[in-house]
Formats: structure tokens, sequence, C-alpha cells
């Protein structure tokens, strides 16, 4: 029953885990990183576009430094995701651990929404949906650095594919409020500082600029309206 | 790359990823009250960071000399039209990676 349950849950999160796991697998194993690249990657980080980010990172010969700065800001959402499941990850016990470590955007919706049937122990069901969720990751990423092994046609261009994903999220963020100033601080303080510091060290002054302008805004009246509206998915 | 330095860098991204998963559980997880300003960064900051990871992944074209962006250009009309057009996200990355490597590969190819 709890099984049969969260599998279920899980069926749309299982075709777009496998899917993009895919796709990160074959940009990875372009980029010359392995199947156990990927593996370790999807088991250890177990985050969908920062580990798409962490190829770029890697071939590119980023420091450490700006690693973890990045994943500071691309992970940002996460305390936010923490924040609104501590009452209902409170009394999960020994499974808490992992819990709080698959908690992704993915997870997070199936765990957040409505109540389990009767029948079905909410605890085991949320480690279940969060366990196969990784499962579908892991496997996704897997698959795609073997098939990017045997490869034979021409994949320069594949990296595209990270754009694309960026791409639509920032559509999909667009078309779910109407305030898009914080979108528009993103681009344009990243346009800015791309022109001012050039290609290779232009990040680390965009996070800054973003957060500062952000913080800057906060105190601006007219502003305080954008934080209620709706929450920003990956 | 050498292996160690990877392995390093996994390591970073990892423990970092881990850290903001589980903050809000060691330091609110009590009765406490999360500070307004996290909740604020929270909940603005995605919207900023995926425009500036756009540019990031857009970093390296070269508008002033051949081919002009164009290839980078059609790849993202492609991905904007279909995501406004299907709503589909497999669909629009499938197809847009598709024409962005047609386009390297085959008609900007100089």
């Amino acid at each position: 029953m709890n099984i049969r349950y969260a599998f279920k849950r899980s069926l749309p999160v299982m075709a777009g885990y496998l899917v993009l796991g895919m796709g990160f697998g074959i940009l990875l194993e372009a980029n010359g990183y392995g199947v156990w690249w990927a593996f370790c990657m999807s088991l250890f980080i177990y985050a969908g576009s920062m580990q798409y980010v962490a190829v770029d990172l890697l071939t590119g010969g980023a420091s450490l430094l700006a690693a973890a700065l990045m994943t500071l800001m691309v992970n940002a959402r996460h305390l936010f995701y923490g924040i609104s499941m501590i009452d209902r990850y409170k009394d999960t016990g020994a499974k808490k651990p992992y819990l709080i470590f698959a908690l992704t955007d993915e997870t997070y919706s199936l765990v957040c929404s409505g109540e389990v049937p009767e029948g079905v122990d909410k605890n085991r069901y949320f480690f279940l949906v969060s366990l196969l969720n990784q499962s579908y990751w892991i496997a996704g990423s897997v698959a795609g650095a073997f098939i990017g092994s045997l490869l034979t046609f021409n994949t320069s261009g594949i990296e595209f594919s990270m754009t694309a994903l960026f791409i639509v999220v920032f559509v999909e963020q667009w078309k779910g409020t109407s305030n898009h100033l914080s979108s528009l601080i993103g681009v344009a303080a990243s346009l800015v500082c791309l022109s001012i510091f050039g290609a290779e060290r232009f990040l680390i002054p965009s996070m800054l600029a973003i957060t500062t302008a952000l913080m800057v805004l906060r105190k601006i009246p007219c502003t305080k309206q954008a934080e209620k509206g709706g929450d920003a998915d990956e | 790359m050498n292996n160690l330095y990877s392995g390093l860098m996994v390591a970073v991204i990892a423990i970092v990823t881990l850290l903001l998963r589980a903050l809000p559980f060691l330091f609110f997880g009590g009765k406490k009250k999360t500070p307004a300003f996290v909740q604020y960064l929270s909940k603005m900051l995605p919207y900023a960071i995926i425009g500036m990871l756009v540019v990031y992944c857009l970093r390296g074209v070269k508008v002033w000399s051949a081919p002009y962006g164009l290839p980078e250009l059609l790849g993202t009309g492609t991905v904007v039209f279909l995501h406004l057009w299907k709503r589909n996200t497999l669909l629009s990355i499938a197809l847009g990676t598709v024409v962005y490597m047609v386009s390297v590969q085959f008609v900007f190819s100089i």
C-alpha cells in the first residue's frame, strides 16, 4: 500500500528526472567525466540545475571558493523549502537526515502538497518518495553518461541543453508572477558585471550585486508586494 | 582536469548544498522565528539567480564576430517560443538543443 502509493505519486517526477538526468550524464561524459562521476555526483550532490552548473565549473577550472559561492546562490531557495518543512518532518525519527538531504524541488512539491490517504504511513511515504526520486535521478544520469560514451555522432553543441534548461525555468518564473523586478535585476546586474569584469570573473561580482540590489529594494515600499508573488520553482 | 581537484569540487558543492537544506532544521527547528530578511531573500533570489544563470550560460557568445551569436539566438528563440506555446519542459529543452547543435555543426560551421 505504502510503496504503491508513493510510486504512483512519484511517476511525474520519474519522467522528468530520467530525461534531465540523462541530459546531465551525456553532458558530463562529453566533457570527459565518465559513468562513475555521474553516479557519485547524483548520489552525493543530488541537485539538478547545480549539477549542470558543476559540469561547467569543473571543465572551466573554477576555484573551490567560486564553486561554494555559486552553490550558495543557485541553491539558496532550499533554505525556504527547509523552513516550510520543519513541522512536517518533525517526528520522522531516523529517516530525518535522509529526508533533509533529499529535499529537492520536485520532492518538495510531492511532500508539501496534500494529505496522504488513510492507511498510508506519512513518514514512510515521505521516505519512499524521496528515495524513489533520487533513484530515478541516479539511474537517468548514469544511463546518460553510458549512452554518451557510446555516441558516435558529433556532440558539439550539446552544452546548449544547460542553457535551454535555464531559459525554460526563466520563462516559467516569468509567467508565474506579475512582478518581474527580481528576474530583471538578475539579468541586468549580470550583464553589467560581465561587461566590466569579463566572462571569466563576473560571477562573484554579479552575486554580490544581485544580493545588494535586492536588499536595497527591500527598503522601498513598492516592492513589498513582490514578496508575495508566487513561489519560484526550479 | 585532475581527479583530486574534481573530487574536491564535487565535495564542496555537495557540502554547501546539504548545509542549505539542513540549516533551517538546525536553526529554526525550535519555536524561533525565521528572520524576515532570510525569508525575503529565499523568495526573491531564485528569480534573479536564474536570470544570472542564463547570462552565465551565454557568457562566451561573441556578438561582434562571425557567426555573431546567431546559433545562440536561434536556440534561445526556439526554446522561448516552444515553451510559451506548448509549455512542455522536456520538449523545449530537447528541440532547442537540437536546433542549436544543427546550427553550430552544419549551418554556421565555417
